[in-house]
């Protein structure tokens, strides 16, 4: 059955590498849902991946697309915008790639708000590696490099992107797939750094070490512990710990990097060759 | 040629190689500020918007070869600058910039290492970085000039390098050449021999981005100019998807390699000074290559058969010349501000058809004529 997902992928890609059941396929459904009812030219967006599970998005899409290197993604689609700005620019990472390696990237592009979407594909997991624990590894939980259980805490990413200086951010999962698809659509709108972080599952790596050994435990898990912002500020402090607060968490305007540059550029102009 | 717009200027190397960039079409820097090279991110955030260019400071040396990457892909002509810590930083896409054949230049003004080292002392310690500091296997171009005027004219070649064979290409300066004022004839825009990389003649749907041309280099589609196609650090086929095929992989990791050794008559540069009669041969780089062109003067005033070969290409390495130069003379002498990396590969090309002794200088100071000509007479006794 074809359906408007055909339009935009590169068949001969297909069967992909994800494992069944995760959530990656999830999330570029509804990538692509979004692009298409903004009806944007497929020659005008470039996607752009760091390394990891989720980072093999860019193989599967029909775009200008680049799969650059580990926590990388950001900066290389930062040279893309400066250079185009007429060009649509998606960067997808994984929770490893964007908060861990690529965490300092992450902070400076939303500190620019330079005119990108972000999306974080989060399955608090390093899936690809098989298992390890990562910035966004709930405390408590396990992974292959946390066998006694973690003791870090994790990164709000929504928290971090706020700070850092982003345009707008929200959080959605693979759980609740017609919310999702809404808030990738209105980033992808937004001009200025936009972030959707997406509460995903990695039954095979993350599953298998949390008891959750199905795709069905781990969506399960996902919609249990997903809680709007109303009903988020009705919990108590305990409960508030396990849950994922989804929704919009920010939406202004303020000028993106492209267009202050530009006005530097006409004032170099106008200054000219004397200084 | 009279009607040429030409400038004499008085310029620091940092400064000739930001000229050098623009006059080579170069509209896009990204950088992290670092000593010795930071002139050459404040003369690009200067001049570049005022020319239709964007200049970006990033976050880290990382960042910034990645930016430069992105905006080559995007279009623009690019190039970062750094020094010894950064350009370790910078290895990791400076091989994505290779796997994924995008033009860019890569400015390391060396300086004593390894680590912080010798921040503001000049060194040749990156020769042997800047050919395998990047991990797998791999072909690199890198340049090293050795005056003022040599590093606006190498930045140019540096670029057009770049564009012709799809591949980064480093300059290497060192603190002295980043940092010397000299004379520096700029040449006027429409002299300048300015090289763009081969765009695709055919329609989309028949491009394939990696197919190589008779050259063996894929022209090349930017993103936005209605080719959508796939790069990655992944080895890849002809049309840029991942591949796990031993064919295709082999055929990609000899094809990226050989576009540079096949062409190394193309690349390679040097001069050669007082070499048609010498017995003694000294073959230098850089700063030290001004000290070494000095010591042939001296030693021929004492009457000894001394030349220099002054090397600007240091990689793809001057084999074939090396060698020729070993069978005519009795001992060749490699001057280096570092433990001797250059002499490893002049031992090589020589293939023992005559003598090839190092002479080092490690504390931070220049090597100087007067005791490279020591070293002359030391060998001459033995």
């Amino acid at each position: 059955m074809k359906t408007v997902i055909n339009n935009y992928i590169r068949e001969e890609m297909f069967p992909n590498i994800w494992c069944p059941g995760c959530g990656n396929g999830i999330v570029l459904g509804a990538i692509i849902r979004a692009i298409d009812d903004l009806k944007w030219d497929k020659n005008k967006i470039a996607m752009i991946s760091g390394i990891g599970c989720s980072s093999r998005i860019t193989g599967y899409v029909d775009f200008c697309t680049m799969n650059t290197t580990h926590g990388r993604a950001l900066p290389f689609a930062t040279g893309i915008k400066m250079a185009n700005p007429n060009m649509k620019v998606v960067v997808v990472m994984g929770d490893g790639d964007c908060s861990a390696i690529g965490g300092n990237h992450f902070i400076h592009a939303a500190r620019r708000n330079i005119d990108l979407t972000a999306i974080i594909i989060n399955n608090m997991i390093y899936g690809m590696t098989g298992g390890q624990y990562s910035p966004l590894t709930p405390t408590k939980k396990f992974g292959t490099t946390a066998p006694y259980g973690n003791i870090d805490q994790s990164f709000d990413l929504v928290k971090l992107a706020k700070a850092a200086g982003a345009s707008y951010v929200a959080r959605g999962t693979v759980y609740h797939v017609r919310q999702l698809t809404s808030l990738i659509k209105k980033a992808l709108n937004k001009k200025g750094f936009s972030v959707v972080e997406i509460i995903s599952d990695c039954p095979i790596s993350y599953g298998k070490m949390n008891k959750m050994r199905t795709v069905v435990d781990m969506l399960k898990w996902i919609k249990d512990m997903s809680v709007s912002k109303k009903a988020w500020e009705d919990l108590s402090p305990e409960e508030k710990k396990e849950k994922f607060v989804i929704g919009e968490f920010l939406d202004i305007d303020r000028p993106d990097y492209t267009e202050l540059y530009s006005k530097v550029m006409e004032e170099a102009q106008k200054m000219g060759v004397s200084r | 040629m009279n009607k040429l717009k030409r400038n004499v200027e008085l310029l620091q190397g940092n400064e000739a190689c930001v000229k050098g960039a623009i006059l080579s079409g170069v509209r896009f820097f990204a950088g992290y500020p670092i000593t010795p090279s930071s002139e050459i991110a404040e003369g690009m955030a200067r001049l570049l918007p005022q020319i239709g260019g964007k200049f970006v400071q990033m976050e880290d040396e990382i960042a910034s070869i990645a930016a430069v990457i992105g905006a080559s892909i995007a279009g623009f002509k690019s190039l970062t600058a750094t020094s010894g810590p950064g350009f370790s930083l910078k290895q990791e896409n400076l091989g994505f910039a290779i796997i994924s054949e995008i033009p860019c230049v890569i400015v390391n003004a060396q300086r004593g290492g390894p680590s912080t080292g010798l921040p503001t002392k000049p060194s040749q310690g990156d020769m042997m970085q800047a050919r395998w500091g990047t991990h797998g296997d791999h072909s690199i171009i890198a340049l090293a000039p050795s005056t003022v005027n040599e590093v606006l004219t190498l930045t140019i070649k540096a670029v057009n390098f770049s564009e012709k064979y799809r591949t980064p290409v480093i300059l290497l300066l060192d603190e002295v050449i980043a940092h010397m004022r000299e004379k520096v004839e700029i040449p006027a825009p429409e002299e300048v021999e300015v090289i763009n990389r081969k765009k695709p003649t055919v329609p989309p749907e028949e491009y394939f981005p990696f197919k190589p041309d008779q050259n063996g280099i894929p022209p090349m589609a930017n993103f936005g100019e209605g080719y959508r196609y796939h790069i990655t650090g992944l080895i890849h086929n002809q049309k840029g998807l991942p591949t796990s095929n031993p064919q295709e992989i082999d055929s990609f990791i000899r094809r990226i390699n050989n576009k540079i050794q096949e062409n190394v008559k193309d690349i390679i540069i040097y001069e050669k000074y007082f070499l048609d009669d010498a017995k003694i041969a000294l073959i230098a780089c850089g700063s030290v290559a001004r000290a070494a062109e000095r010591t042939v003067k001296l030693a021929r005033e004492e009457g000894l058969k001394v030349g220099l070969l002054k090397l600007l290409t240091i990689w793809p390495f001057p084999s074939e010349e090396v060698n020729r130069l070993a069978q005519q003379v009795d001992l060749i002498i490699v001057p280096e501000m570092n433990l001797g990396q250059m002499v490893l590969e002049v031992e090589r090309a020589s293939r023992g058809n005559c003598e090839v002794v190092s002479y080092s200088r490690v504390d931070g100071e220049l090597i100087n004529p007067i005791e490279i000509l020591g070293k002359i007479q030391e060998e001459i006794k033995k």
